[in-house]
């Protein structure tokens, strides 16, 4: 036998190597072209892309960096609804006062409404209040070189507001021109520009939400991937450690993880959100694997002299990537909007970042006074993204169901 | 149909077209525009390879093609007691289907549904179309049961599918469909997914049903020789024509259409072995069978052995209870010689072990006795590592060429692979020069190298398992019911080609199938298995004509054997 084939080739007329072909469409293509196929999909396709765009061109610096800037007065209305907004005085109190003053003495308005409006804010956040630091604060804005390490002596939070204090300044030195009275989508009670917080909102909404499903996908999958293939005690030992985790109250979990953490950032969410969210991904994988591992093509390739690394990741894998990819995009979903809860509930984003939960969460007490648009904004961004992509993952679905393509390919 | 017994026949198909939308430009017509009657008191054969619209058009009497893709011509007629079912109200066809017409599928075991019990099943027939209610209904499906051959029926009644075997569950599924005494029983390949023996008794029943009912019944099949046991009138579709039909002598004896004479000739007979199968295309293009001449098969004691079993035996345990186990003897004590250049046959039915003595041999199962003798050493025992190197040279085909194959790689990785795993090969240039070759060896173009597996029919695709298997230069080839999913035509073209390459190199062949005319033809030794153990082996020729143990000879006289006179055509 051997001889044979070694002779046939020495026989054999040198071969054509390259054979003129046309390249057979793969899973991939076949799938694009059906989503291509796809109005709802394409459309939530482009929306989503855009927000992502959004996000990588705010994350360069590119939009929306300067979005920390106090570009208005406080709580400046939206350009389009400049005659509505005075017209709403009995929202709030200090509604009209509000537009009287902030002219006037643009630099210290927000002192003027509610002296200690910042700080406290900042101890809202910051979760611990201490009355020192309350007390100390009035003296802020008049007495900017205050002695610092007195101050810190009484106030953990000193360096922060030295922090804030010094870029205020600095702001306020840097654009002596006049605050706008409106801004396109409003401003919040600083007079940030809200349009711009929602798109650097967006940045760390989006990229939560993908990292930490990538995250969560990739651990689910690798978890997943083992324990259906080995099967047995591999299979026992995930299956109670995913067992464990899902007897656990999520959010509890998640508190928990955070206060193991011990400290605020994306990374954090992220890995919180990674961490507690691959059990879905976990269990659908494994019974993927557990029902591929019996096909007759991975038999074939263990004929063949196949590791079992080679059949789970070579062979089983590209056949259960499309679940994988469903599931990623699933998860995206899901994530953007705990984020949102999160940083909403104050166990996201720190203070100096923004993201959709945390304009929510400031939006809670702009609603009191009336001042919608704050809330409006991060819910109609979030909510169009988050439609998109829950539509756009319907479609992908539909792409790449196989039963679908065993009817194309028929 | 040109005589039909009394008067009027009972369904007349006028013109039928069928068409599927495959996207939104395309559209792909499955049946195009047939004819045919089916007399009353008759059974009508509905005979066609896969892809034939055989089963489309049994579906669209029924009126269950899925209405999203699928478009019935409203110029067609299928007329029924007066009445053209075409755009029929489906409130209409619903009360007709189980009443006047009714379907048999083939697949029992998914056709029943396993959460309720047979007679619920059964008594649910009969309140919805005859209103029967309590006991009467429970007592009409005990005597139903009865009628189709189930033991002890008020027993049965009671059992789950799971819990009823396969032949027990297509019985049940055929007790259903007779149950409102329909004038038309449609039976779709009612018996592909059943062993022979138990494949005679339902063909028996459903002939004798047909005849105590006065029904008629449409018996769609791809077997041309279950067809000449049962059908009064046959009719041959290919490609959503129909090429002939006639009464089943006329076709059978005489046939005008060179597709049904290639069908009739190219299905290995029991008492024939040609060097080579006739294949459809002899016919079209005219040539007519080539090679007609006999093949000596046999082993003599002088053979070279090339593997050598001895007391194989394989257990699957099942866990019962707390610290229980269940013992299950899948295999036990098989013992055989494999000569080297020639084809052992293993046949038995569902359930006899077979598979698990090919699998166990390729180490894809543990055995859990036994020993394998190949060059002198036992392969069951050695170490994973050493194994490696024996590996390649027992290869195995698998049965169902749809699964067996990766989906999302080309050709050309599946035929590649198997050499980089074993170093077969200096570069991957080699490789691909190598595989290029085998793909020419095995008869596909060379340009099947860059595509993917499901732009190929199944006879391609076992091609494709075939080349894998050679480029590791095998010394023993397993087939596992290696051509059983395979249409006639295309199964004579496979087995064309197994035999083709062991007479160019020499390979073993274990060839284990169900198909007792298949292995006939194929095999030098048979060797009958039952229960997971050896019944017989012995010399094809011998064992089919001179079957020593019952249970051989109860197996071979299962065997459909068509049209009596499809024998003595092919004789001359």
């Amino acid at each position: 036998m051997a001889t044979d084939i070694a002779a046939l080739r020495d026989r054999a007329p040198p071969l054509v190597r390259e054979i003129p072909h046309t390249v057979s469409p793969g899973l991939w293509v076949l799938a694009w072209r059906r989503l291509k196929s796809d109005r709802v999909g394409m459309v939530s396709l482009v929306i989503v892309a855009a927000f992502i765009v959004m996000m990588i061109l705010s994350g360069a610096g590119l939009i929306a960096g300067d979005w920390n800037r106090e570009v208005g007065i406080n709580y400046a209305p939206p350009s389009f609804a400049e005659e509505a907004a005075p017209a709403t005085p009995g929202a709030g109190t200090q509604g009209p006062a509000l537009t009287e003053i902030a002219p006037t003495t643009p630099e210290y308005h927000s002192n003027v409404v509610d002296p200690i409006g910042d700080v406290i804010e900042k101890l809202r956040e910051g979760g611990a209040v201490q009355p020192p630091a309350a007390s100390g604060a009035p003296a802020a804005p008049s007495t900017p070189a205050a002695p610092a390490a007195e101050e810190k002596s009484v106030d953990p939070l000193a360096d922060v507001m030295a922090d804030i204090r010094a870029g205020k300044s600095a702001a306020a030195q840097a654009k002596p021109e006049e605050r706008k009275a409106t801004l396109p989508f409003g401003g919040d009670k600083w007079g940030r520009d809200v349009l711009k917080k929602t798109i650097k909102g967006s940045e760390t909404s989006i990229f939560v939400g993908l990292a930490a499903a990538a995250v969560a996908t990739f651990l689910g999958t690798v978890f997943g991937a083992f324990a259906g293939y080995y099967g047995r005690w591999v299979d026992d030992f995930f299956n109670w450690f995913y067992s464990v985790f899902n007897s656990i109250p999520y959010l509890l979990l998640i508190l928990a993880v955070a206060a193991v953490l011990q400290q605020k950032g994306m990374l954090t969410i992220i890995l919180i959100l990674g961490l507690t969210g691959w059990t879905g991904v976990f269990r659908l994988i494994r019974a993927e694997y557990l029902k591929h591992k019996s096909r007759e093509y991975v038999q074939a390739a263990d004929a063949i002299g196949a590791s079992n690394g080679r059949r789970m990741f070579i062979h089983i894998f590209p056949n259960i990537s499309h679940v994988v990819l469903v599931q990623l995009s699933i998860l995206v979903v899901g994530f953007i909007k705990a984020e949102v809860i999160l940083s909403f509930l104050g166990f996201g984003v720190p203070v100096d970042v923004v993201s959709w939960g945390s304009m929510l969460n400031e939006a809670q007490n702009e609603l009191i006074l009336g001042k919608w648009w704050q809330l409006v904004a991060a819910t109609i961004a979030m909510a169009t993204l988050v439609t998109a992509f829950s539509l756009f993952t319907d479609s992908l679905r539909d792409a790449l169901d196989p039963k679908l393509k065993g009817r194309a390919g028929a | 149909m040109s005589t039909t017994r009394s008067g009027d026949p009972l369904v007349s198909v006028r013109n039928l077209r069928v068409s599927f939308r495959l996207d939104r430009q395309t559209t792909f017509e499955a049946v195009k525009g047939i004819t045919f009657d089916i007399p009353r008191n008759t059974t009508v054969a509905l005979v066609g390879e896969s892809g034939s619209g055989k089963s489309v058009t049994s579906l669209a009497m029924l009126g269950l093609l899925p209405p999203e893709n699928s478009i019935v011509d409203p110029a067609s007629e299928i007329i029924l007691g007066g009445r053209n079912l075409v755009g029929l109200p489906l409130g209409e066809l619903r009360k007709l289907r189980g009443a006047e017409i009714s379907m048999i599928f083939q697949e029992p075991m998914t056709s029943l549904n396993p959460v309720f019990t047979v007679g619920w099943q059964l008594e649910e027939v009969l309140r919805l179309h005859v209103g029967m209610s309590g006991r009467a209904a429970r007592k009409r499906a005990v005597e139903l049961l009865r009628e189709v051959g189930i033991p002890e029926p008020e027993r049965r009644i009671d059992a789950y599918p799971s819990q009823l075997s396969g032949g027990q569950q297509q019985r049940v599924m055929i007790a259903m469909a007779i149950a409102c005494e329909p004038k038309l029983l449609i039976a779709d390949e009612p018996t592909t997914a059943l062993d022979v023996t138990i494949q005679k008794q339902i063909l028996e029943l459903i002939g004798s049903l047909q005849k105590r009912h006065e029904m008629s019944v449409l018996f769609i099949t791809h077997d041309l020789a279950v067809v000449g046991e049962i059908a009064d009138y046959v009719v041959v579709m290919r490609n959503g024509e129909i090429r002939e039909q006639g009464p089943a002598k006329a076709v059978f004896e005489t046939p005008k259409d060179t597709y049904t004479k290639a069908l009739l000739l190219c299905r290995p007979q029991l008492d024939r072995r040609p060097t080579r199968l006739p294949v459809i295309d002899d016919f079209i293009h005219g040539t007519g069978p080539q090679h007609m001449e006999d093949r000596r098969r046999g082993v003599r004691p002088s053979d070279p052995i090339v593997l050598d079993v001895k007391n194989l035996g394989k257990s699957f345990f099942s866990r019962e209870g707390l610290f229980g186990k269940r013992e299950f003897k899948a295999v036990k004590n098989v013992s055989f010689q494999l000569p080297k250049g020639k084809t052992l046959g293993l046949v038995g039915e569902s359930g006899s072990g077979k598979t698990t003595v090919g699998l166990t041999l390729m180490r894809l199962h543990e055995a859990t006795t036994g020993e394998a003798f190949f060059e002198g050493r036992d392969l069951l025992s050695m170490s994973p590592q050493d194994f490696m190197a024996y590996k390649r040279r027992i290869q195995i085909i698998f049965q169902n060429p749809y699964a067996s194959l990766n989906p999302r790689f080309t050709v050309g990785q599946i035929v590649v692979e198997p050499m980089s795993i074993h170093g077969i090969g200096k570069s991957a240039q080699e490789r691909t020069d190598m595989a290029f070759e085998l793909l020419n060896k095995v008869g596909l173009p060379e340009v099947s190298f860059y595509k993917y597996p499901h732009e190929f029919s199944g006879g391609q695709r076992q091609r494709i398992a075939i080349a894998r298997c050679l480029t590791m230069r095998p010394d023993i080839l397993i087939c596992d019911e290696s051509v059983s999913a395979l249409d006639v035509s295309v199964q004579a073209q496979v087995l064309n080609l197994l035999q083709d390459l062991q007479d160019e190199y020499k390979l073993s062949y274990i060839f284990i199938s169900h198909d007792l005319a298949v292995v006939k033809y194929i095999s030098d030794q048979v060797m009958v298995m039952n229960d997971g153990e050896i019944v017989e082996i012995a010399n094809s020729d011998d064992i089919y004509r001179h079957p020593k143990m019952p249970y051989t000879q109860r197996l071979l006289s299962s065997i459909p054997r068509g049209w009596r006179g499809e024998r003595t055509r092919a004789a001359d």
